[in-house]
């Protein structure tokens, strides 16, 4: 019913000195309001974690909902831990990376990927010192590696460019110990296993021959990560780690979609993708890249830029319709990743089992959450040789090579997903074979394997109906 | 669809179905080529007004509630009349011009507002099928660029002006992009619907409950359907009520009107005023349970300290006229 004073007994109508008992009353209960400042004069300066230092957006005097909110909520330190806290929750959540691990930190310059390395550093510190105080030394601590992929092949840079910032790179990494972690530089032609100046002309001849500008530069994406995938086999590591944000996967989410991937998309967005033999982590999924910037600022990290990362083509316009977007409205990246996180991820979207007690527990866990029935009972997928994204069940039964032979050109022309068709294969089929030839090693066996594996679940599926030798009477 | 009609004997009885929203220099307009339609094709056309239907026209809302919401109440409205319009016709299917162009940008839309339901719906060529009447798209896989070239072609009689009120639409994000796009692949549209059609939704997903409006009897997972919530909120004059994100009734949804955007706005709502100042719309809900009782002077304390307290007192003016409007 409506409120009237002489009757409401709501407490609406107060008179100021009743209203500072009140405050009083509301100070001597609570603990923690005696050792900060009163709540009277909180306001949105200070941070809303600790309630004692002012916010970053206070300090540096902008608005405070300024790209998107923790720089006008948080100060710097609560700042900071809430975005180690998110890294720290993705690694362990997912059992991303076990005592004996050797991880190899894919390093760009980037901002991204140099918090990535900053954190992971991070965690292995304390991993170290507490096994340096610990008596029995029982767990092991996790190897970290870096690795920084030199595409001067196929990109303008100078040599002398290229050389300083490789120098810049060293010295960040060297800063970053103990432990000491190796630094791996490899050029994008060593996925040939070819003598140097082979595999850059084969590289170039191949990336030439992709007439599609989208096309090139999702070759080149995927060449990194065969390439990472080299040096994580050559090496001994046993995870890849990317600095892959949520801004990122906001744009990936788009482009997939724009590419008629729409299938594929949740495989390449969650936090674990274990298709490639060496498994790729992505823990810094939940953290924006202004956040990220905002880390960088405020601890000084240095980060190097190398490559030009403008973007071209469908990529491109997607960057600027997703900037375009988040200038609209700031949380629109994180609605975006929210929307395709969503999506039922695959089977291998999850660290693969092992005898560790907390990677079963993750397992279980994102089972239940997903509905994942356990490995043994789903068919194999099958993948795209270029670009690896799992293929629908209608897509590779039409593709499978019935001659008993070598896999054709044209068989892993068809074993590709409809995408890469388009957008990497030649358009003139009498292009297909040379194109093809020019693949690098992996790409190729990745086709036959694929096809091998397609004849062979189709033999088990036709079984019973097959006649044997000594059927047929000859 | 007449033509294939003629051409292969479908057998079928076709209706022209149109609605007025009541857009000056737009529907009015339109609406007089759909009356040649209804000559030169023999079909018989049946138009349903807003006007008739909700007592409001879109130039009525619009002048109410500003150009930011009104493809809400447009887009609300225009669903439930084509279906009421569909059902005075007694038809068994009803079809719209959705082309690929629309499908697309439906599809880039629900990824954008994390509409995860709508996104597994959306690129269904026949939806409603456990309904009354399913609603069908032939046009799903043809662009509007093929459409206007054959109606230009064909020299067919039709209406090409946007919207008057479409400039201000969230879906023009999408549109722009998707012409964009399409300059630089065209096919990119039928790959979103590609990628829309084959995204994995879990089919555990929670899906709405259907159920019917309390209020007119269409169908509804809410107690009141959104037409209904969106006429109210005219009704009283309370615009915002209904829009934007919404749970629970009809407290917890006039709360909501007055977000953390801190407006200052005079509302004529049943011929009293109302003055709102600063307050956060979780400090109305819980000072209306106050008064209702159901939160205890001691709790809202604990909860809000002075300061917010403050807000509280200097708002309980507002509170009277918000209870006296809900309780009319």
């Amino acid at each position: 019913m409506a409120c009237n004073s002489g009757n409401c007994q709501s407490g609406c109508y107060k008179d100021s000195s009743i209203e500072t008992q009140e405050s009083e009353k509301n100070k001597a209960q609570n603990d923690v309001v005696k050792d900060r400042r009163s709540t009277e004069h909180l306001d949105d300066s200070t941070c809303l974690k600790c309630k004692v230092n002012r916010t970053i957006a206070a300090v540096n005097g902008v608005g405070g909902d300024f790209n998107g909110g923790d720089n006008g909520r948080f100060c710097a330190d609560c700042f900071r831990s809430n975005l180690f806290g998110k890294f720290r929750l993705a690694v362990t959540a997912n059992a991303m990376i076990s005592p004996l691990d050797n991880v190899l930190v894919a390093f760009s310059g980037g901002t991204c990927s140099r918090v990535a390395l900053q954190f992971i550093h991070e965690m292995q510190s304390r991993a170290q010192k507490n096994y340096d105080a610990s008596r029995d030394r029982a767990l092991p601590v996790f190897g970290v590696g870096v690795a920084f992929i030199d595409e001067t092949a196929i990109s303008a840079v100078s040599s002398d460019d290229l050389h300083r910032a490789i120098e810049q790179m060293k010295l960040i990494v060297s800063d970053l110990a103990p432990p000491v972690k190796q630094f791996h530089v490899v050029p994008t032609e060593a996925i040939y296993s070819l003598k140097a100046g082979d595999g850059k002309d084969r590289l170039n001849e191949l990336i030439n021959a992709v007439s599609d500008v989208t096309g090139k530069e999702d070759l080149l994406e995927h060449f990194r990560m065969l390439s990472l995938q080299k040096i994580a086999i050559e090496n001994g590591y046993t995870k890849v780690l990317l600095g892959t944000c949520t801004s990122r996967i906001a744009c990936h989410v788009l482009e997939a979609t724009v590419k008629g991937r729409g299938y594929s998309l949740a495989a390449d967005i969650q936090y674990v993708d274990a298709r490639w033999k060496i498994p790729v982590v992505l823990p810094l999924r939940d953290c924006p890249i202004h956040e990220l910037n905002m880390l960088c600022s405020l601890d000084s990290l240095m980060t190097v830029e190398v490559f030009n990362g403008t973007r071209a083509g469908i990529n491109g316009l997607i960057s600027s319709f997703v900037k375009l977007l988040q200038e609209e409205n700031p949380s629109r990246e994180s609605t975006i990743m929210r929307t395709a996180g969503k999506l039922t991820p695959f089977h291998f979207n999850r660290m693969p089992e092992d005898n560790d007690y907390n990677g079963e527990v993750a397992s279980r866990r994102r089972q239940k959450k997903y509905n994942l029935k356990t490995k043994d009972a789903l068919p194999p997928e099958s993948f795209c040789p270029i670009c690896n994204s799992p293929l629908k069940i209608s897509t590779f039964e039409t593709s499978i090579n019935f001659d008993n032979g070598k896999t054709s050109s044209n068989a892993i022309g068809a074993a590709c997903c409809a995408s890469c068709q388009f957008q990497v294969l030649p358009k003139d089929p009498s292009s297909l074979e040379h194109f093809i030839s020019l693949l690098p090693p992996s790409m190729v066996s990745q086709a036959e394997d694929g096809d091998r594996l397609s004849q062979k679940q189709l033999r088990e599926q036709i079984e019973d109906c097959l006649l044997s030798d000594n059927e047929d009477g000859t | 669809m007449s033509e294939l009609n003629r051409r292969h004997n479908y057998g079928l009885d076709l209706f022209l179905l149109s609605v007025d929203e009541g857009i000056t220099g737009y529907r009015d307009d339109s609406l007089e080529t759909v009356k040649r339609n209804e000559i030169q094709y023999g079909l018989p056309l049946k138009v349903v007004s807003y006007s008739k239907l909700y007592g409001w026209t879109m130039d009525e809302i619009v002048k109410l509630i500003g150009l930011k919401s009104s493809c809400t109440f447009c887009g609300v409205f225009r669903r439930q009349a084509l279906d009421r319009g569909a059902a005075l016709l007694k038809v068994d299917k009803l079809i719209t011009g959705h082309n690929a162009d629309d499908i697309a940008e439906t599809v880039l839309l629900n990824i954008l507002r994390g509409d995860i339901a709508r996104l597994s719906r959306c690129t269904s060529i026949i939806t409603g099928e456990d309904g009354p009447i399913p609603r069908c798209k032939p046009f799903k896989y043809t662009y509007e660029k093929e459409i206007v070239m054959y109606a230009y072609f064909k020299k067919l009689d039709y209406f090409s002006t946007e919207c008057i009120y479409s400039p201000n639409a969230y879906r023009g994000f999408a549109r722009e992009f998707i012409q964009d796009l399409e300059r630089m692949r065209p096919r990119a549209i039928l790959d979103i619907i590609k990628s829309g059609e084959d995204f994995r939704i879990s089919t555990s997903t929670k899906m709405p409950k259907q159920g019917t409006c309390e209020r007119c009897g269409y169908i509804s997972s809410q107690k009141w359907c959104k037409a209904c919530v969106l006429l109210e909120g005219l009704n009283r004059g309370l615009p915002k009520l209904g829009i934007g994100r919404s749970r629970g009734g009809s407290i917890a949804n006039v709360t909501r009107i007055w977000n953390k955007r801190m407006e200052h706005r005079v509302y004529k709502a049943s011929s009293v005023e109302v003055w709102t100042s600063e307050f956060s719309c979780s400090c109305i809900n819980h000072c209306m349970q106050l008064n209702e009782g159901l939160l205890s002077d001691d709790r809202c304390n604990r909860w809000f300290g002075t300061a917010k307290r403050r807000a509280l007192i200097r708002s309980s003016t507002l509170i009277n006229h918000l209870c006296s409007l809900l309780y009319l």
